[in-house]
């Protein structure tokens, strides 16, 4: 056992070409960190922002998505739908206290298996270095105290 | 109070601003057949009453509690679990109970910054800059008051809810239409819907109850809707730029805003099947901005200036994310 602190990151792979990118990285032996735990969508544009948000309430530190590039969608332009609600989910997360590092869109073809995979590495290094999102704590209220901090003023009796 | 047979019905506000009380009252004549069925007992906005008559209750005693407004402080969640033990039927009763509503836009802020807010801002005229003490000697003992805490809770995350009637402030006629269900249910003619059901509210969205025209939405630019000139008053809210929520949001307000050229906020909280009422919306508001150009999306999405406010106007302290503790917390880095 290590002290680093090892981030949990959900990734969302679309079939027809991350996903494919990230099984082209492993028969080729290309290593990337196992903190990174992907989930297979038909489509980016399948990625209902919900499950990002469930992912990050239920204790994941980033989310990655993943797309055909632009124009290449097997879907014709879901990944563009993605895109928008990508960029609009930020900005949201954004004014939610979440920075925006930790929830990634990048662009990977199936053939793409070695860049896909630094993709990862980074990120992870990324996440790792913003430290936890512990956002399943902060739901309680994580033990803060509303204590009121000014001194108490003298009351005439 | 003397016991003349009626079953007993209890209303209680905890963090809200009185507009569910005023919507109860604003049933008209209906109110009278609140007061030929039930026995009124402990409705603190209306008649006088002590927490401890209410403690001195068999348990299960009161039929049908309305229950009001959010979770703020200890006095609010010791009353939850109290009324709840007293209660066959406990309503979460308005927008504040089920979902938070605007005082659950607080949880975007840390408890000291309410604090300055409401006791030292410049618009607070407090000259000796007095705060309240949680316990304060006075030479008559010590005198306390109830805690605040750091975020705000939905009552369903702090007791079990039987229903939830949604909306700020619920409707006078699906309040009314409640009433008459539950006077039915006594009499025998009606059954009660499921527990955990959302009752005096529709199932689809406000856009399905809207008269307005709708097309296939292809959205350039977000307008804030006063900035707009002229509103088309037939023409879908949404597809003339401004930021409409009717799409997620539940029906059965009978799309009163929209009729009215002003766009949906949300106060019906989310539609049956919606997860998580912000993300359905962006979904929805990503899917008709027609770019995809990142640099042009990005300025589209600019006409959002708020997008927490814009998507959990009402909903922050019951979505996915609940209370938006992370705002205050920094960066989210442990010990910050």
């Amino acid at each position: 056992m290590t002290d680093t602190f090892e981030p949990v990151i959900i990734g969302f792979t679309c079939n027809w070409c991350s996903y494919r990118a990230a099984d082209l990285a492993g028969t080729a032996r290309v290593k990337y960190p196992p903190n990174i735990r992907l989930i297979r969508l038909m489509c980016s544009g399948r990625l209902d922002p919900t499950f990002v948000i469930k992912a990050l309430s239920g204790g994941a530190d980033g989310v990655l998505i993943t797309g055909c590039h632009p124009g290449e969608c097997h879907y014709i332009e879901q990944n563009y739908k993605a895109l928008r609600r990508y960029l609009l989910l930020r900005r949201t997360l954004q004014g939610l206290g979440v920075e925006p590092e930790r929830v990634k869109l990048v662009w990977a073809s199936a053939a793409e298996g070695v860049r896909l995979a630094a993709e990862f590495t980074k990120m992870v290094e990324e996440v790792r270095a913003l430290g936890p999102l512990n956002w399943p704590n902060w739901l309680q209220g994580n033990g803060y105290s509303a204590k009121i901090e000014s001194q108490p003023e003298e009351v005439a009796a | 109070m003397s016991t003349n047979g009626k079953p007993k019905f209890a209303m209680y506000w905890a963090a809200s601003c009185g507009g569910c009380e005023i919507a109860v009252l604003n049933i008209g004549e209906k109110i009278l057949d609140v007061d030929a069925n039930f026995e009124i007992a402990f409705w603190p906005v209306a008649m006088d009453a002590k927490y401890k008559d209410v403690e001195a209750m068999p348990d299960k005693s009161i039929l049908l509690t309305l229950f009001n407004g959010g979770i703020r402080n200890k006095e609010n969640e010791e009353i939850a679990h109290l009324l709840r033990r007293k209660s066959q039927i406990l309503v979460a009763f308005g927008s504040c109970a089920c979902e938070g509503c605007i005082p659950g836009l607080a949880n975007l802020s840390k408890p000291q910054d309410i604090f300055d807010t409401v006791y030292r801002s410049v618009s607070t005229e407090n000259p000796d800059q007095i705060q309240p003490q949680y316990e304060f000697q006075m030479p008559e003992g010590q005198i306390t008051i109830p805690e605040f805490y750091p975020v705000l809770k939905t009552l369903d995350q702090v007791v079990p809810v039987d229903y939830y009637m949604p909306g700020c402030p619920p409707e006078s006629h699906q309040i009314a239409a409640v009433v008459d269900l539950v006077i039915q249910v006594l009499k025998g003619e009606a059954t009660l819907p499921p527990a955990g059901a959302t009752i005096g509210a529709g199932e689809s969205t406000v856009c399905d109850d809207c008269p307005r025209e709708r097309n296939v939405k292809t959205i350039k630019e977000f307008v804030r809707i006063q900035d707009v000139k002229r509103i088309d008053p037939d023409l879908c809210l949404l597809e003339q730029g401004i930021p409409c929520n009717g799409l997620a949001t539940r029906n059965g307000c009978g799309a009163l805003c929209p009729t009215a050229s002003a766009q949906c906020i949300g106060c019906y909280g989310p539609a049956d099947g919606v997860v998580d009422y912000g993300a359905r919306l962006i979904t929805a508001y990503a899917s008709v901005i027609d770019s995809n150009d990142p640099e042009e999306i990005n300025r589209i999405l600019d006409g959002i200036p708020d997008p927490v406010g814009q998507f959990y106007r009402f909903n922050l302290a019951g979505s996915i994310m609940r209370a938006g503790t992370p705002a205050w917390r920094g960066n989210g880095s442990e010990g910050g």
